[in-house]
């Protein structure tokens, strides 16, 4: 309420100081906003360049990437692509890793968001403490884990299983996922959950019906956040599989051989591995645009 | 946090199925890696307690000094070169329209580029022969190798990881920048404040919040970054790119040595929580001293 009576009140001044702007100021701003569009169009054609020469090569068969240097494609060619997408060996990475993912992202919500309400509601003995030593697993560096990770999961059989990736990977997705939800959470009144309580909604009605829907755009980050962290990561994921929960960054190590690199199935193989990513930024765009700041304005 | 908590004991219900959860994936490994620090194991049945002897020998191993200290150049590199390229991209981010959601799906894309294609997209842009970036500047006559010279691989390293991670603080700073109400600028519109002013006094005491967070998370993964230099350079030229991640692999999976790795681990782990601590305490300790109130 008070940021919107300001802004109005705001704008009521702007409008009456706007007729006082001087035609140079004016145009100073457009200068200005002219050479900012610039230097993000600079540093936007720097960035994309990488990516744009591992889809060039994708595109290109061995010879051609081999023999010479082409800023694009001469005869573009697919191969590349329907090598992988039409071989079960090579497109059940992708199905492995994105099995993983979503079974960690899951597992991760259901746990983190009862916890992540408890650390902003209640105080409860041992609260800062075990907020602390969540936070601490953020910070175990994976390859600390590594052999006991394999002991663990292999005398638990385990072993090369989806859910065994999953569940690893919730080391450091659960305490982001807490830490992030947290601050959503908090800055969501206390008053609505105790209408609520008064209007006789039981506690998982009205988490489910009216606190979840509140919190939808912290939601949004906490999913991209865990997609990002758990896609990416390698070292836990090849270390606790071998042949039938492979992930895809695993199985592209196949592209190298004792007779050189196969370059081109390496590319293409590289530019699969961004779709999801693109996917699931276009479907938390609005989200991440509102709440990255993890609430905590 | 804020402090209308209500004192309830039984929250650690909800709590519990995340304690299990994590204890699990944390708790257990840990007390392995604890185990075998102190211990020398010769093989299924053949065990003896050192005590602190593998410490000892880790902290005073030279290989891994040398790696510490490579490691420290690094992450302290990379912050001081993302942090304000992530502000400043941030700054000129279009804040509206169909450009800021294109603008921003674009941004992140090299943050959702699993670890190793990261290093495999630089390993090809790099090759003097295939790639855009060496066979340019080896056109404009500059004698660049990353396999053969050391600063060239430490250079294109530290390319890379700014390449990978500025776009998560500038997004971070991007929308810790979209919280600040219109009324704030009008105001100093109207005091007719230089934009300097404005990003002093205003654009930064908001973005601290956002910056702990993007100092924590970049210091953290910087410290722990294994798979980019792995597949880009493998360690090399020598060992002059070989960080600790890559240390502890080599001598964890590559050798079998329980014992040390183990004792290296638990060293690894406590300096990041020690620097993550003084970053934080540090950081906290700077807006305490601005704003008395308390601001955050």
């Amino acid at each position: 309420m008070y940021h919107l009576e300001n802004t109005q009140q705001g704008e009521k001044y702007n409008t009456i100081f706007s007729k006082e702007v001087s035609a140079k100021r004016r145009k100073r701003d457009a200068r200005s906003r002219l050479r900012s569009r610039l230097l993000l169009g600079l540093y936007l054609f720097l960035m994309i360049l990488p990516i744009y020469w591992l889809i060039n090569m994708s595109l290109q068969t061995n010879s051609e990437i081999l023999g010479s240097m082409t800023l694009w494609p001469q005869n573009i060619t697919f191969d590349n692509y329907t090598r992988i997408l039409t071989n079960s060996s090579w497109y059940m990475g992708y199905v492995n890793s994105l099995l993983y993912v979503s079974m960690n992202m899951v597992i991760t919500m259901l746990v983190a968001l009862p916890a992540a309400y408890a650390f902003s509601r209640y105080k409860f003995i041992g609260d800062k403490h075990l907020f602390f030593w969540l936070l601490t697993n953020l910070m175990a560096p994976p390859a600390v884990f590594l052999l006991p990770y394999f002991q663990l999961y292999y005398s638990v059989g385990l072993f090369d299983k989806h859910i065994a990736v999953a569940l690893a990977h919730c080391l450091f997705n659960i305490p982001l996922a807490i830490w992030i939800l947290e601050g959503f959470m908090s800055s969501v009144p206390k008053e609505i959950d105790e209408t609520a309580y008064i209007d006789g909604y039981s506690f998982p009605k009205f988490f489910v019906k009216i606190f979840i829907p509140m919190i939808s755009s912290g939601i949004g980050v906490v999913l991209f956040f865990l997609f990002m962290f758990s896609w990416v990561e390698l070292l836990l994921a090849r270390t606790l599989t071998s042949t039938n929960a492979q992930p895809i960054g695993m199985i592209m190590t196949r592209t190298s051989t004792a007779s050189g690199i196969d370059w081109g199935t390496l590319a293409a193989a590289g530019v699969l591995t961004i779709v999801p990513g693109i996917l699931v930024v276009y479907f938390v765009r609005n989200h991440i645009a509102k709440g990255f700041a993890l609430g905590r304005t | 946090m804020n402090n209308n908590k209500v004192q309830n004991n039984r929250a650690w219900w909800l709590v519990l199925p995340m304690l299990i959860l994590v204890a699990f994936s944390a708790i257990i490994p840990l007390m392995t890696v604890v185990n075998y620090s102190v211990q020398d194991v010769l093989g299924p049945h053949a065990r003896f307690f050192t005590g602190t002897e593998w410490f000892q020998t880790m902290l005073n191993d030279s290989a891994l000094q040398a790696a510490f200290l490579r490691q420290m150049i690094f992450s302290l590199t990379i912050l001081a070169i993302q942090i304000p390229l992530g502000i400043g991209i941030a700054l000129i981010m279009p804040k509206r329209g169909w450009q800021a959601s294109a603008v921003l799906i674009l941004i992140t894309l090299p943050l959702l580029i699993p670890w190793n294609v990261v290093g495999s997209i630089w390993q090809i842009f790099t090759r003097g022969d295939i790639g855009l970036m060496g066979w340019g500047l080896r056109e404009l006559g500059i004698n660049y190798n990353i396999t053969r010279n050391a600063g060239d691989a430490w250079a294109t390293i530290i390319l890379m990881d700014v390449w990978h991670w500025t776009p998560l603080v500038a997004m971070l700073c991007y929308s810790g920048l979209r919280s600040i109400p219109e009324a704030y600028y009008q105001a100093a519109r109207i005091d007719r404040a230089s934009k300097w002013a404005v990003f002093r006094y205003i654009q930064l005491p908001k973005l601290t919040n956002v910056l702990v967070i993007a100092v924590l998370l970049r210091f953290m993964h910087s410290f722990m970054i294994y798979a980019e230099p792995f597949v880009l350079t493998g360690g090399g030229p020598g060992s002059s790119t070989t960080f600790l991640s890559q240390s502890l692999a080599t001598m964890a999976i590559g050798q079998q040595d329980l014992g040390p790795s183990a004792a290296f681990s638990l060293i690894y782990f406590l300096v990041i929580l020690l620097v993550s601590w003084i970053f934080y305490t540090t950081i906290m300790h700077m807006q305490k001293d601005k704003n008395p109130q308390g601001g955050a």
